[in-house]
């Protein structure tokens, strides 16, 4: 009942961000249209029947009220229409979406979730043994996530990469090598070309997450509850991971919770850096190329994950903290 | 010794944590605070009807125990503490904040943390079931995990903090018995655990609740049953029930007497309501600044108490129907007051 409670919920965040979704590109000034005439006027002359036929495709041809429109457009999400893109004309922006969504879920995905885990643990064991050389990994990682995320990037590549050869420059993969595939070659290829910007990703981020918990361990250790456990006689693992840790946590797994929803949008720098062909990489040339269909299909999928991330975590709360949970 | 009041008696061990409920609190209202057969409960609590549970051997010896915050210059918060501590006895330890009654307590048990330091004395507990005394003081590592709890298990001050909000009362419970007796298995965990809790009063359907779904009294009793759980012979009680009204302080402290009367440990109890601790110790220790200024039997440090900080403490509380300061005796002179000053 709970569970219903909270996915419906969830979907009607789902239907007012769909909404939005459709209502604000055309509130937007210019046409996409035009856009789209534009491009083309770039290689030659145009036609008057090329504008007609571009209307045509993109649906601008009849005279359906915006409400028609709004529901034509819902049905069309059902069954996974959302229109062409211009910068990959003629290819229908789901296929366009679908082949950029996997390469930055498992990337950005993985190296986020990897960074949590890693932040938690040292942080954990940082405030467990204040004072000693631990301490000094928080001014390290700190240092790292001042450092412009970019310019991280930059810096890897021109070392690692550029100088010593070791990582390849950019891309996802090589595609003279192998073909994406479920196979070893592929996934090992793909593994190198990604561990780079996993890397950037990991460092930049990981002192945020160790600063939060190593301070979260610190308060929570002078808490009675853990007095109590020593008391017990418990093994001081025990202590420091079932009574400390997981109730330090607990605010860095809300913080987690926001971080997984921007996994797909967040990416943007550190894919146009190393030419990563994800989500973020995809937006900006829609963006460069006035790809309005392509744009509204990324939001659309930014904003799912960023929902179903939520419910996930919203989820997991639950399981961590009895507090949270409704019991009937 | 006229019993104070501290609040009118419920009914004994409800298998529920009351509400104060109406007739209780009416009886407030009507004043009916002054019932004899109400008064003398606990006093009756305490002896059991059928003599003291305290028996001669002692159960732990503490010898110019000293503890210094290393702070500054350092803070001597425990100076040259000594006491005998006898089978099923209740000491009190009595005295205002800051004196050093926790962090004696604490040293007992080495729980004191840095930078806290034991600098001087010794802790012998002489246990009951070997033959060889235990130097409290010189144990560490697995052996001081092995003798916290199963030898001396402690109530702290705070009920609401003790438990630790994200485990079960069943999965708190059970982490003593897997630490302490590894041997046992999840059915006899479950066993032993509800078993605990009914004797404490806790309904034994609780066992999967989490401490936020326990109101204030029943948390200090869940810690009671785990303070049980592995039978030891010295409780240590740091303001058990301060955090708790009177109605549910009283059942409290109605527990542990029984609970002391039948299972026969022997208990440290640390708190500055010194009336309580005249109701329910059998030896009441005062404190101040660090140092154990008397050491008496209940009755002879509240006719007679020898130390003018004694006579201080006890003036200091008031009376329900007297003047302030009136609450003791009668015959507590304002020529005394002057004398403490």
């Amino acid at each position: 009942m709970h569970l219903l409670r909270k996915i419906g919920f969830y979907l009607v965040a789902l239907w007012a961000a769909v909404t939005l979704n459709f209502f604000i590109p055309r509130a937007l000034p210019g046409s996409p249209v035009d856009a789209v005439l534009a491009k083309l006027a770039l290689r030659g002359p145009v036609a008057p029947e090329t504008r007609q036929a571009i209307e045509v495709m993109l649906g601008a041809d009849t005279d359906r009220s915006l409400f028609q429109e709004y529901f034509a457009y819902l049905g069309g999400l059902l069954s996974g229409d959302l229109g062409v893109s211009v910068t990959y004309f003629p290819t229908p922006v789901s296929q366009v979406v679908g082949q950029s969504l996997p390469w930055t879920l498992v990337l950005v995905g993985l190296a986020t979730t990897f960074t949590f885990i890693l932040g938690m643990v040292l942080g954990t064991l940082a405030g467990w043994k204040r004072g000693t050389w631990l301490d000094s990994l928080i001014p390290a990682t700190t240092i790292l996530q001042a450092v412009p995320y970019f310019w991280l990037a930059l810096l890897f590549i021109y070392v690692l990469s550029v100088n010593l050869g070791m990582f390849p420059i950019s891309g996802g993969y090589d595609y003279t090598l192998v073909r994406p595939a479920f196979d070893y070659p592929f996934l090992s290829n793909a593994l190198y070309y990604g561990f780079l910007p996993a890397l950037t990703i990991v460092l930049s981020s990981l002192g945020g997450w160790l600063l939060g918990m190593r301070n979260m361990m610190v308060s929570t250790l002078s808490e009675d509850y853990i007095l109590t456990a020593e008391a017990k006689g418990l093994s001081p693992r025990r202590v420091m991971v079932m009574y400390a840790a997981r109730n330090a946590m607990l605010p860095s797994v809300s913080g987690f919770a926001i971080s997984l929803g921007f996994v797909v949008s967040g990416s943007i720098v550190v894919e146009t850096v190393f030419s990563y062909p994800g989500v973020g990489f995809t937006m900006l040339q829609a963006v460069q190329n006035n790809d309005y269909s392509l744009m509204q299909g990324m939001f659309l999928i930014i904003t799912v994950a960023v929902l179903a991330a939520n419910l996930v975590v919203d989820l997991l709360y639950g399981v961590i903290d009895p507090r949270t949970r409704a019991r009937g | 010794m006229s019993t104070p009041m501290t609040g009118p008696v419920p009914p004994d061990h409800p298998a529920h944590d009351p509400d104060p409920n109406v007739e209780t609190a009416s009886a407030i209202a009507r004043g009916e605070l002054g019932d004899p057969a109400l008064q003398d409960s606990l006093e009756q609590g305490r002896t059991g009807g059928d003599g003291s549970p305290v028996l001669e051997d002692p159960v732990l010896t503490v010898k110019d125990l000293n503890i210094v915050y290393e702070v500054g210059k350092g803070v001597h918060a425990v100076q040259d503490a000594s006491f005998v501590l006898r089978r099923g006895e209740i000491l009190g330890l009595a005295g205002e904040s800051g004196c050093g009654k926790t962090t004696l307590a604490y040293g007992l048990n080495q729980l004191h943390r840095p930078p806290a330091r034991i600098t001087g004395g010794s802790v012998t507990f002489h246990d009951r079931d070997a033959a060889a005394d235990v130097d409290v003081l010189a144990l560490e590592g697995s052996a001081l995990r092995a003798f916290r709890w199963s030898k001396v298990a402690m109530v702290f001050q705070g009920a609401m903090n003790s438990l630790n909000p994200v485990l079960s009362i069943r999965t708190q419970l059970g982490d003593v018995l897997t630490t302490h007796r590894p041997q046992m298995d999840r059915g006899e965990r479950r066993r032993r655990s509800e078993e605990l809790l009914e004797l404490v009063g806790v309904d034994r359907g609780r066992i999967d609740a989490y401490p936020h779904e326990l109101s204030g009294g029943m948390r200090q009793r869940v810690m009671i049953a785990m303070a049980l759980a592995l039978d030891p012979q010295l409780m240590i009680m740091d303001e058990p029930t301060t955090a708790l009204d009177v109605v549910v302080q009283r059942e409290i402290l109605q527990e542990v007497l029984r609970l002391r009367r039948e299972l026969g440990f022997a208990v440290v109890f640390i708190t500055h309501d010194l009336p309580m601790l005249l109701e329910i110790s059998d030896r009441i220790a005062v404190m101040k600044q660090g140092r154990i200024v008397e050491l008496d039997t209940a009755e002879n440090l509240y006719f007679a108490p020898q130390h003018p900080y004694t006579r201080r403490l006890l003036g200091s509380f008031p009376s329900l129907t007297g003047d302030a300061g009136d609450f003791v005796r009668a015959g507590f002179s304002g020529a005394d007051q002057e004398a403490t000053r």
